[in-house]
């Protein structure tokens, strides 16, 4: 007997010990990011004490940080209405009718995850050029919703086929259109779903990298990450460290607080995906 | 829940009219089927398919950046094997994609199973271990940019300072370092999420198993081995999926952390076809190193489904 609980609170203290030594590795780079944005370091902008001199010279850095941060928000915008926009109808779509070649754009839909980023990326690159996209925000954020649609199809044809389909029938039955069932009835009970695709969306399409950087190259264009990239290609030999993770601090913060306030709806969007296969 | 399922339908039966009458047919459901995914097949066609067709064009032409193409197939594949930097980067890409699946994968399951009990703090490691996930990729690897750097990266003070090493430690400096220094980048930005996934293939396994094998006297070792591993076998091989393919994909993390430095030993194929196309301007060749990268990770994929579904038939009538 007090072996058994002996053992047991040595268990315990052993799974707290181990938890808590890799908890503080997880939490160290961010801390360490935010600490060093604002810590003095001789060759930044804060070259001594602290302060918020790296997020000065951050704000008035190239076109200034409000120009990205203005684009990464009309790109993120864009990208989680558009993605909604679709998803809902989309999925609504493939929940409740049955019409030709509807397995046939469900499979081309999913195969969207099959193709290589860059595979994709490279002709998109021409393609938006011929309709007068490329270095289009816009072009920019049809990319992203085009690359959201398999995940966000998928979220929305289940949150669907989980109503009841007495729900919508008592609409259809008074009269109202589909649409108009959709609009006042089903969008309301597949709220949670349509809450994890959003944040999925926002979080892609917030710190997506490699498109922005093939698709624009108008400076006054480039969305945050490509923008304090550009600060680490800048000057050679002498990067400005400080004023480096000033930015990492300025992208990361808003997901990370997105990440908090959602973490239900982020957990419940990978069961969804992690249940696929 | 169920009064509002059952309700209307009372109510509606009376009021439904007694002979059907057909629609007439711009009302017909298989209709507004289409018209609810137009949107998507908008997209998916031109965004999608288009494109995909359009680079295996590309890819049998001299399409440089600026001005016209001209038809040159096979030129841009049977050049592939005269490009070292590509086929060298195969060789670092494989050798990546096997070291981090494997060390990813044994960490997270690591943290899964130290996070599964429902216990007092389990809740604030998990949330520890998964925030990572929720910085940007790009914006990591800037981070452990800095991290790293001799300048302002605190590592070398913090193990001098604990009597580990004598000297600065180049973490990006030698192919070896740039190596696992990107690994441990990955691992910390990913392994939260591994972790969340194999959480969830943990708990659909049944307590009375463990319970039973604990009864017939097994070991944690024996009932780890014998029950954890193989009813986490699907879960495992979806993560072995998402992990391969995403590392043979693999650009951000190098091109950003280490920029194929040092003696670009850490070029990944991605940043080949990268460099082909932006750097050389020469978007036909690049499109055929794509072309030859999907073929490549389509088989891949499909051999791994196939072996996935046939694990499961196996497994599944015990």
């Amino acid at each position: 007997m007090t072996t058994s609980t002996a053992s047991r609170a040595a268990r315990s203290a052993g799974f707290n010990v181990t938890g808590a030594a890799l908890a503080v590795l997880f939490l160290f780079p961010l801390v360490w990011s935010g600490w060093s944005s604002v810590k003095g370091q001789p060759g930044s902008a804060q070259s001594s004490g602290f302060g918020f001199g790296n997020y000065r010279y951050l704000a008035s850095y190239g076109e200034g940080v409000v120009t990205y941060l203005v684009n990464s928000t009309a790109v993120t915008a864009m990208t989680v209405a558009g993605t909604l926009l679709v998803s809902a109808l989309g999925g609504y779509g493939f929940a409740r009718f049955s019409f030709p070649g509807k397995n046939l754009l469900f499979l081309a839909t999913l195969a969207i995850l099959m193709v290589p980023y860059a595979t994709i990326l490279i002709p998109l690159y021409v393609l938006l050029d011929r309709l007068g996209l490329q270095n289009s925000l816009v072009g920019l954020s049809l990319v992203f919703i085009m690359f959201q649609l398999p995940f966000a199809l998928f979220m929305m044809r289940n949150s669907f086929e989980a109503v009841p389909r007495e729900l919508e029938e008592a609409a259809l039955v008074d009269g109202c259109s589909t649409f108009t069932a959709l609009r006042r009835v089903l969008l309301r009970a597949v709220r949670p779903g349509l809450v994890t695709v959003a944040l999925f969306a926002f979080l892609a399409s917030w710190n997506d990298f490699f498109a922005p950087l093939i698709l624009i190259s108008d400076a006054s264009k480039f969305t945050m990450p490509v923008a304090v990239y550009s600060m680490q290609q800048r000057s050679f030999g002498a990067i400005d460290y400080g004023a480096l993770e000033a930015g990492v601090v300025v992208m990361a913060l808003p997901c990370l607080l997105a990440f908090l306030l959602l973490q239900r709806h982020y957990v419940r969007g990978f069961m969804t995906g992690a249940l696929r296969g | 829940m169920s009064a509002i399922s059952t309700r209307p339908r009372e109510q509606a039966a009376p009021r439904r009219p007694a002979p059907r009458i057909r629609p007439p047919w711009w009302r017909s459901r298989g209709l507004k089927g289409i018209g609810y995914t137009l949107p998507t097949a908008l997209v998916v066609i031109v965004l999608f398919l288009v494109p995909l067709a359009l680079v295996f064009w590309m890819s049998l032409n001299r399409w440089p950046l600026l001005g016209s193409p001209t038809l040159n197939a096979p030129d841009n594949y049977t050049r592939i094997q005269d490009n070292p930097l590509f086929v060298d980067s195969i060789l670092f890409t494989l050798k990546y994609t096997v070291l981090v699946t494997i060390m990813l994968l044994v960490i997270a399951f690591g943290l899964a199973l130290l996070v599964q009990e429902r216990r007092p703090g389990v809740g604030f490691f998990r949330t520890t271990y998964l925030l990572p996930s929720g910085v940007g990729f790009a914006a990591a690897a800037l981070l452990f940019y800095g991290l790293y750097s001799n300048e302002i990266g605190p590592l070398d003070g913090i193990l001098r300072g604990i009597g580990l090493i004598d000297e600065p430690i180049a973490w990006t400096g030698t192919p070896n370092t740039a190596l696992f220094s990107t690994i441990a980048l990955v691992i910390w930005r990913f392994a939260g999420f591994q972790m969340l996934i194999l959480l969830t293939g943990l708990q659909s396994i049944p307590l009375e198993l463990y319970e039973a094998a604990r009864v017939d006297g097994a070991s944690r070792w024996q009932a780890f081995r014998r029950i954890t591993v193989p009813l986490m076998r699907p879960t495992l091989a979806l993560l072995l999926v998402l992990s391969i393919t995403g590392s043979l994909l693999a650009f951000d993390q190098f091109f950003i952390l280490t920029q194929g430095q040092p003696d670009n030993s850490t070029i990944t194929m991605v940043m080949v076809i990268y460099r082909e196309a932006f750097f050389r301007f020469n978007l036909g060749s690049a499109a055929a190193l794509s072309v030859v990268v999907l073929i490549v990770l389509v088989a891949l994929n499909v051999l791994q489904l196939r072996i996935l579904r046939h694990d499961r038939t196996e497994s599944e009538p015990s």
